[in-house]
């Protein structure tokens, strides 16, 4: 569980695990936490080799086929020492708290993993742990709402920390999600799989989005980002759905190029 | 009960269309959900019980053996019987020869899921015997020859318009919409007689108490309590593994069950049987049977992945939470146990083969996990069942999943085996999509992601990636 206090010693160097889909569908999160991190005075490597962590293929039942991809991601950040920064909770949830059941009868294996998973951050339970949530102003003019995503709600313990990080930022308009915390219905290929039921949840999403009348809904997750803007587009409405990182590195940006700032 | 859970796709469309249901079902978050974040909040050790409740279930399925020979031991000591029925079958079976025995007429019913299991109430009165449910929303059930929708609230889908039409044959559609006392009313109107006449009854069993040979039962009817008391004859039904070894332990359990059922701090009515009338003694049944069904539970017990989800104490808090349930409603499960508990524990008990879409129909969210009072991981269930499926189970007839499927995950595996092949195999698909991509979007996609477009657009995939981009900034790339 993340502490909402920072702490007096932070890492200066960590590692981007960019994800898949961050890394071939959103690469403005992945640059925009690379933003963030270097604000907070974090130089980043990024391993040039990396591709997945293996849950889509896990989440699907296809064990066999996700399990070398997850070998390769432990292979190759074991390789690197020092903490590792991932701009999505599923991501670092499916290596946290699943890579035991993929590699079940493998103890060494599960031991490696394990080894990596106690490294690997989601990017705001790491500037929650180790900077604060009041480590990052900035100034964005937009009325903005805040979805959390389940598997860093549920699997990883980040709350309402990124509605902390929000509230700092100067000229940001925050209304609450009603149910903010019920999933918008993405789940991965279910969302493929059964597109009525997951159009059906994302529904009662948007409804709850548009009643709040904010021009930007946060996320943190890319997967659900998707859906949400996918859906809300569909529905002919102009309000983005953006990551966490994308906002705050447009904030800091914001604020220094006004002159207030950094 | 025959399983269908073959249907669930249509069946849960069918659900989806339906605006009433839909409206109906919101009750299990605003009430239940709702009420039982309110009563976790108000209970400053609820994380501790939560652990406790757990603990005790884990210790009594692990060693279920030993307290099944204790409770059976001290019900018989306390002058009950006790019927251990391998199956549905068995278990109806001595139910109604019972009966028979006992030369029954009227048979009235409390809420029991394991009596679903068995299609008792059909049964009995398919061998002539009068039998009525007596639990409010099984009634509901009953007069509109349907089957539980919910765990704990069996009409939760239905309105008030459609029990007044149930319950009333001279009630026609633009009549003032009585209220639920009203409802609540005319059914006990309906059902005084039946109790006052009826010489059996059929319990549901919420915990027995090994170290007692008790019964606990909750209702907030006391349509449960009536039925322990009035008809000359009691049996009771439990699955196997609804079982506490002491009363302390029940009192954990009866602590988070109730919370996490209805959000009460307890029920209207909870209930402790210990025995048939004594001979000193007025009132109460002249006999106690308990049967206790396995029918399929042993496989869960036997299964190291699955044995968990005995752990369940039938709360209902899962439904609650489940935004797929929420959706797409009780019946589309297609088996007794609705919801995520339902969509782990029917594949096993019923058979995997057809049930293949339970398990996927989740978008692991884990909402049911955060609210399970014994904190039953079912997400990593749904996901061992999804792995059977796919590629894991032992009985080729249970791996169901199509060879297009295996192809698709094969050539991700090839494609996330190297940067340059992931690279490339984006950059292809980038240019594939990008005739059918406007302004970064796409309207329609071909498969296998023309699902997601039928209601969502999909965004483009992006010209470069996020590598080829940070290599661009100096000093940063390893």
């Amino acid at each position: 569980m993340p502490d909402n206090s920072s702490t007096t010693t932070h890492p200066d160097r960590v590692t981007l695990f960019a994800s898949c889909m961050v890394d071939q569908l959103a690469p403005s999160v992945g640059e925009s936490s690379v933003d963030v991190l270097e604000h907070l005075g974090v130089q980043v490597d990024f391993l040039d080799d990396q591709t997945c962590c293996g849950q889509p293929a896990f989440n699907s039942g296809f064990r066999s086929e996700s399990r070398p991809v997850a070998e390769r991601f432990v292979e190759l950040f074991e390789q690197v020492e020092g903490p590792i920064v991932v701009p999505s909770g599923s991501c670092a949830a499916m290596v946290r708290n699943y890579y035991g059941d993929l590699f079940r009868g493998d103890p060494e294996l599960i031991e490696r993993a394990a080894r990596v998973g106690v490294r690997l951050f989601e990017l705001t339970e790491f500037i929650t742990q180790f900077f604060g949530t009041d480590a990052i102003s900035g100034s964005m003019e937009t009325s903005a709402t805040y979805h959390k995503c389940c598997h860093l709600l549920r699997e990883i313990g980040v709350n309402d920390e990124p509605i902390a990080m929000l509230s700092n930022l100067d000229g940001l308009e925050f209304s609450e999600l009603e149910r903010a915390d019920v999933c918008c219905g993405f789940g991965g290929a279910f969302s493929v799989k059964m597109p009525d039921i997951s159009s059906a949840i994302l529904d009662e999403k948007l409804d709850y989005i548009e009643a709040t009348g904010s021009d930007t809904v946060v996320a943190a997750d890319t997967g659900c980002i998707y859906q949400m803007q996918g859906g809300l587009r569909r529905r002919g409405s102009d309000v983005k759905v953006v990551h966490i990182a994308e906002i705050l590195a447009k904030s800091i940006r914001n604020a220094s190029s006004a002159g207030t700032s950094k | 009960m025959k399983p269908l859970t073959v249907n669930f796709r249509s069946k849960a469309a069918l659900t989806l269309a339906d605006a009433q249901i839909q409206q109906s079902i919101e009750h299990v978050y605003t009430g239940f959900f709702k009420g039982r974040l309110t009563a976790a909040g108000d209970t400053p050790e609820w994380e501790h019980l939560r652990t406790k409740g757990k603990a005790i279930k884990d210790h009594t399925i692990a060693h279920l053996d030993y307290y099944l020979n204790m409770l059976a031991d001290n019900v018989e000591k306390n002058g009950g019987s006790v019927f251990f029925a391998d199956d549905a079958n068995e278990a109806r079976k001595h139910i109604i020869d019972l009966a028979h025995e006992r030369e029954i007429k009227t048979v009235i019913k409390s809420k029991s899921m394991v009596s679903e299991e068995m299609g008792l109430a059909e049964a009995m009165t398919d061998e002539g015997f009068e039998t009525v449910e007596t639990d409010l929303g099984e009634y509901i059930i009953q007069l509109a020859n349907e089957t539980p929708y919910h765990l704990i609230a069996p009409a939760v889908h239905k309105s008030r318009a459609d029990v007044a039409k149930l319950l009333d044959d001279d009630y026609k559609d633009g009549d003032r919409v009585p209220d639920a006392t009203e409802l609540t009313m005319m059914a006990r109107k309906k059902l005084r007689g039946v109790f006052e006449r009826a010489d059996m009854s059929v319990t549901g069993v919420n915990f027995a108490v090994a170290e007692s040979g008790s019964i606990a039962l909750v209702t907030n009817e006391g349509n449960g309590r009536m039925s322990t008391t009035v008809p000359r004859v009691h049996v009771a039904v439990m699955g196997m593994e609804k079982i506490v070894p002491s009363i302390q332990d029940l009192s954990t359990m009866l602590r988070i069950l109730i919370r996490s059922a209805t959000g009460q701090r307890i029920s209207t009515y909870v209930t402790m049987v210990n025995e048939a009338r004594k001979a000193d003694e007025e009132e109460g049944p002249e006999e106690f049977h308990l049967v206790i069904m396995n029918n399929g539970r042993q496989k869960l017990l036997e299964d190291p992945q699955m044995r968990e989800s005995l752990n369940c104490i039938r709360c209902g808090a899962c439904l609650n939470a489940c935004p797929v349930y929420r959706k797409v409603g009780g019946h589309a499960y297609g088996w007794v146990y609705p919801g995520p508990i339902g969509a782990i524990v029917s594949p096993v008990l019923t058979g995997l083969k057809d049930a293949s879409n339970l398990p996927s129909a989740s978008s692991l969210c884990g909402a049911c996990h955060d609210a399970c009072p014994v904190k039953i991981n079912i997400p990593r269930m749904l996901l061992e069942l999804r792995y059977r499926t796919a590629e894991g189970s032992a009985d080729k007839d249970e791996r169901t999943s199509s060879a297009k499927e295996r192809g698709i995950w094969k050539m991700w595996r090839i494609g996330m085996m190297g940067r340059k092949r992931f690279d490339m195999g984006a950059r292809l698909a980038g240019l594939a999509l990008r005739p059918l991509s406007r302004g970064g979007w796409l309207k329609k996609a071909p498969p296998p992601i023309s699902g997601w477009t039928s209601s969502r657009d999909f965004p483009s995939i992006s010209s470069s990636s996020l590598k080829s981009k940070l290599s661009k900034r100096a000093g940063r790339s390893k």
